[in-house]
């Protein structure tokens, strides 16, 4: 069998998986958010917290439950890395420097799991399993939370109410998260991923002599790194590494993981706006864009242009041979289309091209299928644009979901679109132009450029994935891509909330003859033009700059 | 004013006691409650896949080692060790550069993009040592026969396995190395072959580490 056939019964085998999960996880993640019973856990968990799961909220109290909770969540994660040097289970690491704590804190409570640190070398069991894995749940809650309450603006009228914060985290964490995890955990330490807590320890050579050996609960936060969307992994090499993804099962296990919640949601969006249909058109957008990526990467990483893979005969540079071109591929695509970020092969070594689609997976803003939770709202947000776009067209007031697209409502839509373009271009330039950033670039010419621009697409979009050829453990890009970050991550859930408060005070507009169809077909079509469109065109120019400049010399 | 003030405090102090429970949930029990079962069903595993040769442990099945000669004086990189099959370049692995009390096993790529130059001399130069050390007695490596993953570095640089075709290229030269018949040795190559899971999933691969200590093995039989 060529290994072309192979990627390509690997990418069939993964959408049947994905297929059978759906209805399940779709409908059960329906059922867990429009719940009134409370599991006794949650109760205690409710008291601890001293909230009531049952008052509603508005989008105002909605929006404080998210930032006050995040805040606190950056202050710990800080205040825990800073420590390390005195905590017990820490192997006798040191403390994190300043600026690289704020920035790791930052990365994990935004779900972006960008690593300036190295794994291995820096982080001791405490700080990974109380600390990091920790935020991996609870960054995801509050994603999949914000994207509930934005479907409830939708499904709900002349209320304003878009349910409770700390109900929706807790169910999100309880019910989905964890249960999720442990399974994705056991399987992974059944094919070789390590769990223990046996510290750093000595083990013996093939050709003599010793190797020191990491230990720790790797495949309990690696399960929650794909699951979550998060991405940051407890090795350097991330997903590359053997303890982290031992074989091509679990490599294409991990994909499965990484997809399974951000398309599952669509039903759920289905299900709790009344009509499934809607959840088909949203997925298919999905799923066009996805299958449209992985596609296109498999052709130039196949292909292999470009003078090093040229003379070695295969992209295989930065690429495991248990993986192969298309795991590698594969994998590649959906952690770029989602938010998570973590790699099983190393994106800077990849054809020019092949880089480029990795960027712009991330500048379509994440959406298809998107982290989990945001890909849902930001694909949404897209939807509204699409139908205002589309009412322009016929000149007809735009309406989505019986909810009428007014001044209000296409504003925080077009906000909500210009704020990753706006941080990832403004710092881009602003490294560029002055004059140290660019001293952290390995490569030269249009592949360092690339470097730059991908790695503030990847922080302002929550990715945290890395042209890893840039050091960007300096002060300035731990504190601009921390920067990047914050923003990228609240300031949209600003406007998402804003604009779920907007529809839900609305009264439903009846469907008549003249309404735009959402759950046809053609509202797809319409969809994924609106997507490549509004966001491709923002960053043409700074694509031609890097990765298309590569690509085409090559 | 003020009573905002108690407000964001109130709210604050709601987020950090949820934060402090759900670590508890996350950080705490789940971990524990995976490790638990990961230990009592899988400690092999869950361990590390530690393997044993002549009853000594000499490394994992899943991390890729180096078979090379002791350091000679005035040489910066040691050389391979000829006598046993070598698995792929591992150029990126960067150095201890925090918490430099251990000699931990490091990972990492090149991150060298494909048009760079340096990259590009690795690729040559590791391409002209496969075709050199391997061409012995008689049998001849073409430059068209290296396959890609003997010349680049994995992303990783940990990576255990290495393909087929490299392992087959590597035969002639491991038999005459070890005084073994080149038959033997190919059988040996097969039998460590792993094919795709399933028939599709992942690529070909040998295992260098258990392929060389069945070579040993074989050696130490004769």
């Amino acid at each position: 069998m060529s290994p072309v056939l192979a990627g390509v019964l690997q990418l069939l085998a993964l959408m049947a998986a994905l297929a059978l999960a759906y209805v399940p996880l779709g409908t059960y993640m329906a059922k867990v958010y429009s719940s009134d019973k409370h599991w006794r856990i949650e109760k205690w968990i409710y008291k601890g917290i001293g909230a009531n799961p049952d008052a509603q909220m508005r989008w105002p109290a909605y929006l404080r439950g998210v930032l006050a909770f995040s805040a606190v969540g950056v202050l710990f994660l800080y205040l825990l890395q800073r420590l390390q040097g005195v905590l017990p289970g820490s192997l006798g690491f040191a403390a994190i420097d300043p600026d690289q704590a704020f920035n790791t804190a930052v990365s994990f409570v935004t779900n972006t799991n960008w690593q300036s640190y190295y794994g291995e070398q820096a982080m001791g069991h405490v700080v990974q399993t109380a600390g990091l894995a920790v935020q991996n749940f609870v960054s995801a809650a509050v994603g999949i939370a914000v994207a509930v309450a934005l479907v409830r603006g939708f499904a709900r009228s002349r209320t304003g109410e878009l349910g409770n914060f700390w109900a929706d985290l807790v169910r999100g964490t309880v019910r989905v998260l964890v249960p999720l995890a442990a399974v994705a955990a056991v399987v992974l330490v059944a094919c070789g991923a390590i769990q223990n807590f046996s510290g750093i320890h000595e083990v013996g050579r093939f050709m003599g002599g010793s190797q020191e050996w990491n230990g720790g609960a790797v495949a309990s936060q690696e399960a929650i790194k794909e699951l979550g969307t998060n991405g940051g992994g407890y090795f350097n090499a991330n997903s590359a590494h053997p303890f982290e993804n031992p074989t091509p099962f679990t490599n294409l296990f991990e994909i499965f993981l990484i997809l399974l919640i951000p398309f599952a949601l669509t039903r759920t969006f289905g299900i709790m706006v009344g009509s499934v249909r809607q959840g088909y058109a949203i997925l298919g957008t999905m799923a066009a864009v996805w299958l449209g990526f992985t596609a296109l990467m498999m052709w130039t990483e196949f292909a292999h242009h470009g003078p090093a893979l040229q003379a070695a005969g295969g992209a295989l540079e930065g690429k495991e041979v248990r993986f192969g071109v298309g795991g590698s591929s594969i994998f590649a695509v959906a952690t770029t289309l989602t938010s998570t970020g973590a790699v099983d092969s190393f994106h800077s070594s990849f054809t020019g091209l092949g880089g480029g689609v990795t960027m712009l997976g991330m500048m379509l803003g994440e959406i298809a299928p998107g982290g989990v939770g945001s890909g849902l709202y930001g694909m949404l947000v897209m939807a509204v644009v699409a139908v205002f776009i589309a009412g322009l067209m016929v000149g007809r007031t735009p309406e989505y979901l019986g909810k009428k697209i007014g001044t209000r409502e296409i504003k925080f839509a077009a906000l909500y679109i210009l704020v990753t373009p706006a941080l990832v271009l403004t710092f881009t330039a602003a490294a560029m132009a002055l004059p140290t950033p660019g001293d952290s670039m390995t490569n030269g010419g249009a592949h360092g450029f690339s470097e730059i621009l991908y790695a503030y697409t990847s922080a302002s979009n929550n990715n945290g994935s890395a042209f890893a050829g840039l050091n960007a453990d300096t002060q300035w890009f731990n504190t601009t891509l921390g920067l990047a970050m914050l923003l990228g991550r609240f300031l949209s859930m600003v406007f998402v909330l804003a604009l779920a408060g907007s529809l839900a005070q609305q009264r439903p507009v009846p469907v008549t003859a003249g309404t735009l169809r959402t759950e046809k077909p053609l509202f797809t079509g319409l969809l994924v033009g609106a997507v490549l469109i509004v966001t491709g065109l923002t960053y043409f120019p700074a694509l031609a700059l890097g990765p298309l400049a590569e690509g085409l010399a090559a | 004013m003020n009573n905002s003030v108690t407000g964001t405090a109130r709210l604050l102090g709601a987020g950090l006691r949820a934060l402090l429970v759900l670590t508890l949930v996350c950080g705490v029990v789940y971990p524990l409650v995976v490790t638990g079962i990961a230990q009592g069903l899988f400690p092999g595993r869950a361990n590390g896949s530690e393997i044993e040769a002549d009853g000594e442990v000499v490394g994992s099945s899943l991390i890729g080692q180096s078979y090379t000669l002791p350091l000679k004086e005035g040489q910066k990189t040691p050389e391979p060790d000829l006598k046993w099959f070598q698995g792929r370049p591992a150029n990126g692995l960067g150095t201890n550069s925090v918490n430099t009390q251990y000699r931990l096993v490091l990972s990492g790529a090149t991150n060298r993009s494909a048009d760079d130059e340096e990259l590009i001399q690795w690729v040559k130069d590791a391409k002209a040592a496969v075709i050199r050390d391997n061409s012995v007695g008689g049998y001849t490596v073409e430059p068209s026969e290296v396959p890609a993953d003997a010349v680049t570095s994995s992303g990783s640089g940990l990576d255990p396995d290495i393909s087929p075709q490299y392992a087959h290229l590597q035969v002639h030269r491991v038999a005459q190395r070890n005084g073994l018949p080149v038959e033997q040795v190919e059988q040996l190559v097969d039998a460590h072959t792993e094919s795709r899971t399933l028939g599709f999933i992942g690529e070909p691969r040998v295992n260098v580490l258990e392929l060389n200590i069945a070579l040993k093995d074989l050696t130490a039989k004769r």
